[in-house]
């Protein structure tokens, strides 16, 4: 079992969870994840480590509430714990010194963006960071971000807060302006990342996404998570979750990505007529 | 001279249209006369040529005289001295091309059903003497990690242990048993005789580390240089391949490993009480006629799916699987479309399997396999409505272990070399056995080749 250090609601339906997990926190590097089971009847599911701590022994991941797995995740607390915490699992980020870095954050994802920020600015690299949410409320870690870029552009899809628009705008002035860009990664919603997989790809700045696709395992055994790159199939949980951009074909993600959208919903009905959506 | 009986006892079974709707065992094992009575078949040859068609070379005619005389607790340990894991090779091993194919009574058409009383001892030995605990040893101070809980690494692990060595076992899962738990279906190989196994491991004090990625969460090298002495690589071959034609990642389009994995080992067929979902549909196909294949078409067939095809691209005489699985599948209702094979696969526009266009084959000249090639008979396109597909054509091992590990003499099939007779890897300290040496082979295989390399570990390390 995998103790919950720590839960802390960032925003109401995205969480923080540090776990204690020793062997993980030696291990972890920006850009992997870890695949979770919280019970013996629970789903596997993959999530990113947004921080570690190896004197602590711990690990951090933050979760956004979106089917039956995260949500009854959302209900536990500090000092309750989960059945399985495995990983690290997938390709570190790359982190090589290039220059200007923008790194763009849409959602949740800004967690999993901070400590990939932050290794690139090690590094010595110019870290130009742009953090999109929906509206105001769903925006955390705003300052957090600040501290390990060099610059932050914040936006709001509806304006509530900084400046109003989706995150390709910014990243289309930036690669438009005087300062040369190096490289881009992007981590998101999907369809936010192909956008900006499109809005880099005639400037030819090389523009690393971190897939989603659904996953058992995680250790290449199923092949559940096969995405296609350039026209070869890869498996994201041991070839990736980093791919470049160009290369990704989307709309195979997108459709892969709602096999299962009936029993999800029966799923998720299922459990919240057990009570379980009003713990 | 005594008369020969060539009346083989039949293992009772459950009926093929009730064992189609559940996923209980479906042959149910002997019982005490049944048992007692096959066994009195057996002629006790003095060559006992069956000895030799068991790779891990059983005193075969030894536990069935014991049961015979009812000295049960002695059948068990002659059995236990050569194959730790007896209740599970009596139900799975492929006993008909092995220790049976060579059985003096074969020749007249009825070998001696070695398998099945192999179970009946072990099934008895787990309702009569519970797990005995072994004598203690003296610890060496020695420290083995065995990486991988297949049969292959279980064996290493209990053999080293028994022997004083202090190992711990990496699993990259979170349940212990290899392809036995995540593999084979519970209607072949109930999960509660593997993990009984497991646990027998675990009592020989044996530290099983679920959850843990060899490659990325600890390197070989890093094992190596943090206290162990030596390291078993039993990883299996767990890496599934695809065929490579168009549109072969449509949605409803599954490995088997995928597709077992989230029945057998995620519980799908309980869904939304487990809460991993499997694509049921009502027409399946299963691409394969191995193993790999009846059990992934008999598992959809237990969903509740209205018609499930094996399509393999040979004829009849030369599907891998088990003779015994191949008429447990066509009993069950599975078509066998044969001397078949895909072209392509057909969607609809939310990227759904709705089709699968097939080739005739024919078969021509045998090629390096020695079986005859299968050869496409062009112009022959046909179509079947399929809404899931699952493609069961054989795995290679997972490159991790390969890419983390330097040192490691790997072959171009990805596969592990090493020395037939020790197990010995070309890399200092490490041994490997079972499917990641071979490519997808046996349990009973995987299990002696992790006992021959126990042996060399265990010299290696003074013993
Ligand atoms: C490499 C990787 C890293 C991820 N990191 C994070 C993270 O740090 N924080 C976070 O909130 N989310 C992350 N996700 C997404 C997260 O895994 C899914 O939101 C979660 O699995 C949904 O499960 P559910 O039961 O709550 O929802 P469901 O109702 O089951 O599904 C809702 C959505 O999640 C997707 N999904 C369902 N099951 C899986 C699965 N087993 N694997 C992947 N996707 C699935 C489906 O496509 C669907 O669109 C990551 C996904 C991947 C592949
Ligand atoms: C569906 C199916 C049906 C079969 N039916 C039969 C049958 O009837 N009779 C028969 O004799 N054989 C059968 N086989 C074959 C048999 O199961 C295998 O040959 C045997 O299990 C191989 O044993 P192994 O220990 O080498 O590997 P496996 O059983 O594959 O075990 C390997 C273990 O290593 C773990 N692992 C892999 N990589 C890592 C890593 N990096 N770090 C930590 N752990 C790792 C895996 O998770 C797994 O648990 C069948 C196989 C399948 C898939
Ligand atoms: S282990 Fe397998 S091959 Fe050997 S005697 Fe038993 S059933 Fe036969
Ligand atoms: S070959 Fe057959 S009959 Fe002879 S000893 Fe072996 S099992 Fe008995
Ligand atoms: S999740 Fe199974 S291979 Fe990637």
């Amino acid at each position: 079992m995998y103790e919950i250090l720590r839960k802390e609601a960032l925003v109401p339906n995205i969480h923080l969870f540090k776990m204690a997990a020793p062997e993980v926190a030696k291990k972890a590097r920006p850009g992997q994840f870890v695949v979770i089971r919280i019970d013996e009847k629970g789903e596997r599911i993959p999530l990113t480590v947004a921080d570690w701590d190896e004197k602590e022994g711990s690990v951090t991941v933050v979760c956004m509430e979106v089917g039956t797995t995260t949500r009854r995740l959302a209900t536990l607390g500090t000092g309750e714990a989960i059945a399985d915490f495995a990983g690290p699992l997938g390709v570190p980020t790359h982190i090589e010194k290039l220059g200007t870095v923008v790194c763009v954050a849409g959602g949740f994802a800004v967690a999993v963006v901070m400590p990939i920020a932050r290794a690139m600015r090690q590094m010595g690299n110019n870290v130009i960071s742009i953090l999109g949410a929906r509206n105001k409320d769903l925006i955390f870690w705003e300052e957090e971000l600040r501290r390990v870029s060099d610059e932050l552009i914040v936006t709001t899809d509806d304006g509530s807060y900084a400046r109003k628009g989706m995150v390709t705008e910014p990243l289309k002035e930036l690669l438009e302006g005087n300062g040369k860009v190096d490289r881009v990664i992007a981590i998101g919603p999907s369809i936010m990342m192909k956008f900006c997989a499109k809005t880099t790809e005639s400037f030819g700045v090389r523009t690393i996404v971190s897939l989603n696709p659904i996953m058992v395992d995680g250790t290449g055994m199923c092949g559940c998570c096969r995405v296609s790159v350039g026209g070869v199939t890869k498996f994201a949980c041991v070839d990736g979750p980093d791919f470049d951009g160009h290369q990704v074909d989307w709309d195979l993600l997108f459709a892969r990505q709602r096999t299962y959208l009936d029993e999800e919903k029966w799923s998720l009905e299922q459990w919240q007529c057990q009570g379980g959506g009003h713990s | 001279m005594v008369k020969l009986n060539l009346n083989r006892v039949e293992m009772p079974r459950q009926k093929p249209e009730v064992r189609a709707k559940n996923y209980n065992e479906v042959a149910l094992g002997y019982n005490q006369e049944q048992a007692i009575e096959e066994a009195r078949r057996c002629i006790q040859c003095p060559k006992y040529p069956c000895v030799a068609g068991c790779p891990v070379e059983i005193d075969i005619p030894g536990f069935i005289l014991a049961l015979r005389e009812n000295r049960m607790e002695e059948a068990v340990k002659i059995l236990k001295s050569k194959n730790a894991l007896p209740g599970i090779c009596g139900r799975v091993c492929p006993q008909e091309t092995q220790c049976e194919v060579v059985c003096t009574l074969a020749k007249k058409e009825a070998p001696v059903a070695i398998g099945r009383l192999e179970r009946y001892i072990a099934d008895w030995e787990r309702e009569n003497m519970g797990a005995v605990a072994p004598e203690p040893v003296k610890p060496t101070g020695k420290k083995v990690a065995v990486v991988g809980s297949g049969p292959a690494g279980l064996t290493a692990a209990a053999d080293l242990a028994m022997r004083g060595h202090r190992v711990t076992i990496f699993e990259a899962l979170h349940i212990a048993g290899g392809v036995l738990m995540y593999g084979i279906p519970e209607f072949r190989l109930p999960k509660a005789i593997v993990q009984g196994e497991v646990d027998y491991v675990a009592s020989l004090g044996v530290e099983i580390k679920l959850d843990s990625v060899v490659g990325r969460l600890v390197t070989i090298d890093e094992l190596l240089g943090n206290g162990y002495d030596a390291v078993f690589l039993g990883t299996g071959a767990g890496l599934p391949m695809f065929m490579d034609v168009p549109k072969e990642h449509l949605n409803g389009i599954y490995s088997a490993n995928e597709f077992l994995t989230r029945v057998n080992l995620m519980k799908a067929y309980m869904f939304p009480e487990y809460d991993t979902p499997v694509r049921i549909g009502r027409q399946v196909a299963v691409i394969g006629g191995g193993n790999v294949a009846m059990d992934s078409a008999r598992c959809a067939l237990r969903l509740g799916v209205e018609k499930v095809y094996i399509v393999y691209r040979r004829s009849e005489a030369e599907l891998p699987a088990r003779r015994e699985e191949v008429e447990n599948a066509q009993e069950e209702g599975i078509i066998f479309k044969l001397l078949t094979n895909p072209k392509r696969f057909l969607g609809d526009e939310q990227n759904n399997v709705v089709g699968m266009e097939c080739y005739e084959m024919e078969l021509g000249e045998p090629d390096e396999s020695g079986r005859r090639r299968p050869i496409v008979k062009e112009g022959t396109e046909f179509t079947i409505d399929v809404d899931v597909v699952i493609v069961a054509l054989g795995t290679t091992p997972n490159p991790l272990i390969a890419a983390t590990t330097p040192g490691l003499e790997i072959t171009k099939k990805g596969t592990v070399v090493a020395d037939e007779a020790t197990g010995k890897a070309a890399k200092d300290r490490v041994w490997a056995g079972g499917d990641i040496v071979t490519g997808a082979a046996t349990v009973i295989s995987a299990m002696g080749a992790a006992r021959m390399a126990a042996n060399d570990i265990d010299k290696y390390l003074g013993g």
